[in-house]
C-alpha cells in the first residue's frame, strides 16, 4: 500500500509485503480496540464482528454494500486524486451536493430524450463539482488561502445554496419535505436486476480504472506522484504547481460531482436536501484515501472495506444492539494508528530529513 | 435591521467557543504543532461536559470533566505528532472523525438516546449579572468572561513570560532551542494539552452555556472556523480574538436577518463567506507588503509554493 505499487515480484514476496503493510497492522489494531469497546459495553465481540461480516457480505447485505460502496469508492477516488500530489481537498461535501443538484435540475428541465438526459445530467454534475473545486484551487493560487481551508470553507456555502434550491425554486409542489420533484420516467441509471446496484457502480469503477492507468502509466500521473513525494524536486523539474493544483482539483471535484449525480439518478430519483451528505461518505472516502496513501487500487479496496464496515454496522446494530457508530470509531482508529506510524511516504518526504524536532506541517501555509 | 445590544450579546455568545478553541490552536501553532483537530476536541468537550454535569448534578463539575476529557483526548495528537512523528494534518482529521463516532457511540450506550440528549434536570451554566456594564457585557456565563481573561493571559504569556518566549522559540527553531537546553517536546506537549483544556472549555460553553443539551456533531464546523481564526489572526491571541469576533458578528447578524425573512440557507452560509473574504483580504495585504515596490519585479520562480 506504499507508494511503489510497481514491481510486485513473486507472489510470495507480495504476500510478505502485504503482511508488513502498515495499513494491515492498523486495521488489525483497530479491530482489537473495537473489541475492547464491545467488551466495555457488555457485548460479545466475536458475535458482533460476525454479524458485521455476515451483514455486509451475506446475500442480503452484498447489494447494500455495493450501493454504499458506489458513493464511498467514488468519493475516495475523488479525494485521492489531489492527495497523490500532497493536496488535501476537504470540500468534497460541497462538490458532491452541487453535482447532485445540477444533475437534478438537468434531469427535470432537459428537453432531450430520457437516455440523453441521463448523460447530460451526469455531465452537468461533473461540471458543477469540478468548477466549484477549481474555485478552491484559484483561492490558493491567486489569493494565497491554503487549499485545505479554502476547499473546506467553500463547502458550506455550496451546501446552503443547494439546500436553498431544493427548498424553494426546485421544490416539489405540495410536499412537506425539502426535496425536488421526482425525475421524469426513464431519467435514471439502470439497475442490475432487482437490486439497488446501478450502472453508477460501473461509472465509479471506470473512474477508478482511469485513475489507476493515469497514475501508473502516464507522464501526468508520474508528475503528480513526483510532486507528492517531493514538491521541491518537482518544482526544479519544471512542474507548474499552481496549474497542477487547478487541474487536480477540477478533476477531483468532477468525480465528486459525478457521485452526487449518480446519487440523484438512483433511487429515490430526486434531490433530497441533506440526503447526499447525511451518511458522511465524504469523510469516509477521505479516510479510505488516507489509509491507502492515495494509491489507486488501495484506495478502492479501502473504500470497499469501509462500505462493508458501514453496512455491516447496521446489521450489527439490528442483531446485537451495539450502536453502529462503533464502525465510525473503527475507521478513525485505523487512521490514528496509521498516521502515528509515520508510514505515509507521500508526506514524510516533504519534511526536511534533518528536522527531528519539527512536527510542523509545511503544506498548509 | 436594528443594531442593538441583543445583537452584540448573541455575537459574544457565538464568539466564545470559537475563541477558546482558537486560543488553544494558536498556542499549538506557536509551539510548532499544527492542530487541525480542534473540532474533535471541542466535540469531546461538549459530550463530557454534559455527561459530567448530568452525573454529578453540577455544571461546574461538568466543565472540569470536559477540560480533563478533552485534554486526555488531545494526548492522541501530542503522542502521535511529537513522540511518534506522525502527520499532524492526518491525525487531526482522524481526531475529528473519531470524536463524531465516539460521542455518537457513547450517547447511545451511556444515555440510550440517538441524536440529542436534553433533560430539564441537566444543570447548565447560569449567567452572571455584572452591575454597571450594560446588557451587552453582562449576563454571560463565567466561561465567557474566562475566555476574555484567557486572551489577555495568553497575550502576556507569549509576549513576556520566559516560558512563552521559549515556547515560541521551540516553534520557530526547535534545534536552536534544543541546543540552549530547552526541550522542544516538553513545550509541545504542554501546548497541545493546553489546547485540549481550552477546547474542553469551548465544548462545555457550547453544550452547557449557549444551550443545555448534547446533540450529535453539535460543533458543526466551529472547530474548523477556529482553525481559520488561528490563521487569520496569525496565531496571536489578540488577532484570534478579532477573527473570532468577525465570525461571531457574522453569525449574529445572519441570525437576525433570518428573523426578518431572509432564507436561512443564505444566513447559514454568511459566516463562512465572511471568513473566506477576510482571509483573502489579509493574505492579499500581506503579499502586497512583502512584494518589492517596483511593479516590474520578476515573477516568483516556477513551482515555488505560494
Amino acid at each position: 500500500m506504499a507508494v511503489e505499487t510497481q514491481s510486485p515480484g513473486t507472489l510470495g514476496a507480495l504476500g510478505a509485503r502485504v503482511l508488513r503493510a502498515p495499513a494491515l497492522h492498523s486495521v488489525v489494531a483497530a479491530v482489537l480496540v473495537g473489541a475492547l469497546f464491545l467488551i466495555g459495553t457488555g457485548a460479545d465481540p466475536i458475535g458482533a464482528y460476525g454479524s458485521v461480516v455476515s451483514g455486509a457480505l451475506g446475500p442480503d447485505g452484498i447489494g447494500s454494500t455495493l450501493t454504499t460502496g458506489t458513493s464511498i469508492i467514488g468519493l475516495a477516488v475523488a479525494l485521492a486524486i489531489p492527495m497523490r500530489a500532497g493536496l488535501l481537498n476537504l470540500g468534497g461535501d460541497g462538490q458532491l451536493v452541487l453535482g447532485g443538484i445540477a444533475a437534478a435540475a438537468t434531469g427535470l428541465y432537459s428537453p432531450l430524450p430520457a437516455p440523453l438526459t441521463v448523460v447530460a445530467a451526469l455531465l452537468a454534475g461533473m461540471a458543477a463539482g469540478g468548477a466549484y473545486a477549481a474555485l478552491a484551487a484559484v483561492c490558493q493560487n491567486r489569493f494565497g488561502v491554503p487549499l485545505l481551508v479554502s476547499s473546506l470553507l467553500l463547502g458550506y456555502p455550496a451546501m446552503s445554496f443547494a439546500s436553498y434550491l431544493a427548498r424553494f425554486p426546485l421544490k416539489e409542489e405540495g410536499s412537506s419535505l425539502p426535496q425536488t420533484r421526482r425525475l421524469p420516467d426513464g431519467v435514471e441509471l439502470p439497475a442490475f436486476g432487482a437490486s439497488t446496484v446501478t450502472v453508477g457502480l460501473v461509472l465509479v469503477a471506470v473512474a477508478a480504472a482511469v485513475y489507476l492507468f493515469a497514475d501508473a502509466r502516464t507522464a501526468a500521473g508520474y508528475e503528480v506522484r513526483m510532486t507528492g513525494l517531493n514538491p521541491r524536486f518537482a518544482a526544479y523539474a519544471g512542474v507548474d504547481r499552481p496549474k497542477l493544483t487547478l487541474r487536480l482539483m477540477a478533476l477531483s471535484g468532477a468525480v465528486a460531482g459525478l457521485v452526487g449525480a449518480i446519487g440523484v439518478l438512483s433511487f429515490p430519483y430526486r434531490f433530497i436536501d441533506g440526503s447526499l451528505t447525511a451518511a458522511g461518505h465524504t469523510w469516509t472516502g477521505l479516510t479510505a484515501a488516507l489509509l491507502a496513501a492515495a494509491a489507486p487500487i488501495g484506495t478502492a479496496l479501502a473504500a470497499l472495506f469501509f462500505a462493508a464496515l458501514e453496512v455491516g454496522g447496521l446489521a450489527m446494530e439490528r442483531t446485537t444492539e451495539v450502536p453502529r457508530e462503533l464502525t465510525q470509531v473503527l475507521q478513525a482508529v485505523v487512521i490514528v494508528f496509521l498516521a502515528a506510524r509515520l508510514n505515509l511516504t507521500w508526506r514524510r518526504a516533504r519534511k526536511k530529513p534533518a528536522d527531528t524536532h519539527d512536527a510542523k506541517e509545511v503544506s498548509v501555509r | 435591521m436594528s443594531v442593538d445590544s441583543a445583537l452584540f450579546h448573541s455575537a459574544l455568545l457565538a464568539l466564545t467557543p470559537i475563541l477558546l478553541a482558537a486560543l488553544g490552536g494558536a498556542i499549538c501553532e506557536r509551539a510548532g504543532v499544527f492542530n487541525i483537530g480542534l473540532e474533535g476536541m471541542m466535540l469531546v468537550g461538549c459530550f463530557s461536559g454534559v455527561a459530567g454535569s448530568w452525573f454529578t448534578g453540577s455544571a461546574w463539575l461538568g466543565v472540569a470533566f470536559a477540560a480533563l476529557a478533552s485534554a486526555a483526548y488531545s494526548m492522541i495528537l501530542a503522542v502521535g505528532t511529537i513522540r511518534l512523528r506522525g502527520d499532524a494534518v492526518v491525525l487531526g482529521v482522524a481526531l475529528n472523525l473519531l470524536a463524531v463516532g465516539l460521542t455518537g457511540f457513547l450517547l447511545r450506550t451511556v444515555f440510550g438516546v440517538q441524536g440529542t440528549f436534553s433533560d430539564p434536570e441537566l444543570a447548565g451554566l447560569g449567567g452572571i449579572d455584572i452591575p454597571f456594564v450594560g446588557p451587552v457585557l453582562s449576563g454571560h456565563s463565567a466561561l465567557v468572561y474566562l475566555s476574555w481573561a484567557a486572551v489577555a493571559v495568553a497575550a502576556v504569556f507569549l509576549a513576556r513570560h520566559p516560558w512563552g518566549l521559549r515556547l515560541r522559540g521551540v516553534g520557530e527553531a526547535p534545534d536552536a532551542a534544543a541546543t540552549l537546553g530547552v526541550s522542544p517536546a516538553k513545550y509541545q506537549y504542554a501546548a497541545v494539552l493546553t489546547s485540549g483544556v481550552l477546547c474542553g472549555l469551548a465544548g462545555a460553553q457550547l453544550a452547557l452555556g449557549n444551550v443545555t443539551l448534547f446533540s450529535e456533531n453539535m460543533t458543526a464546523g466551529r472547530g474548523w472556523i477556529a482553525v481559520v481564526a488561528v490563521m487569520l489572526g496569525r496565531a496571536l491571541p489578540l488577532g484570534v480574538l478579532l477573527a473570532g469576533l468577525l465570525f461571531g458578528i457574522a453569525e449574529a447578524v445572519g441570525f437576525r436577518l433570518q428573523g426578518l425573512g431572509m432564507p436561512q440557507q443564505a444566513t447559514d452560509a454568511a459566516p463562512y463567506v465572511v471568513t473566506l473574504v477576510a482571509l483573502f483580504l489579509s493574505t492579499a495585504r500581506r503579499r502586497r507588503r512583502k512584494s518589492p515596490p517596483s511593479p516590474a519585479s520578476p515573477p516568483s520562480p516556477v513551482g515555488e509554493p505560494a
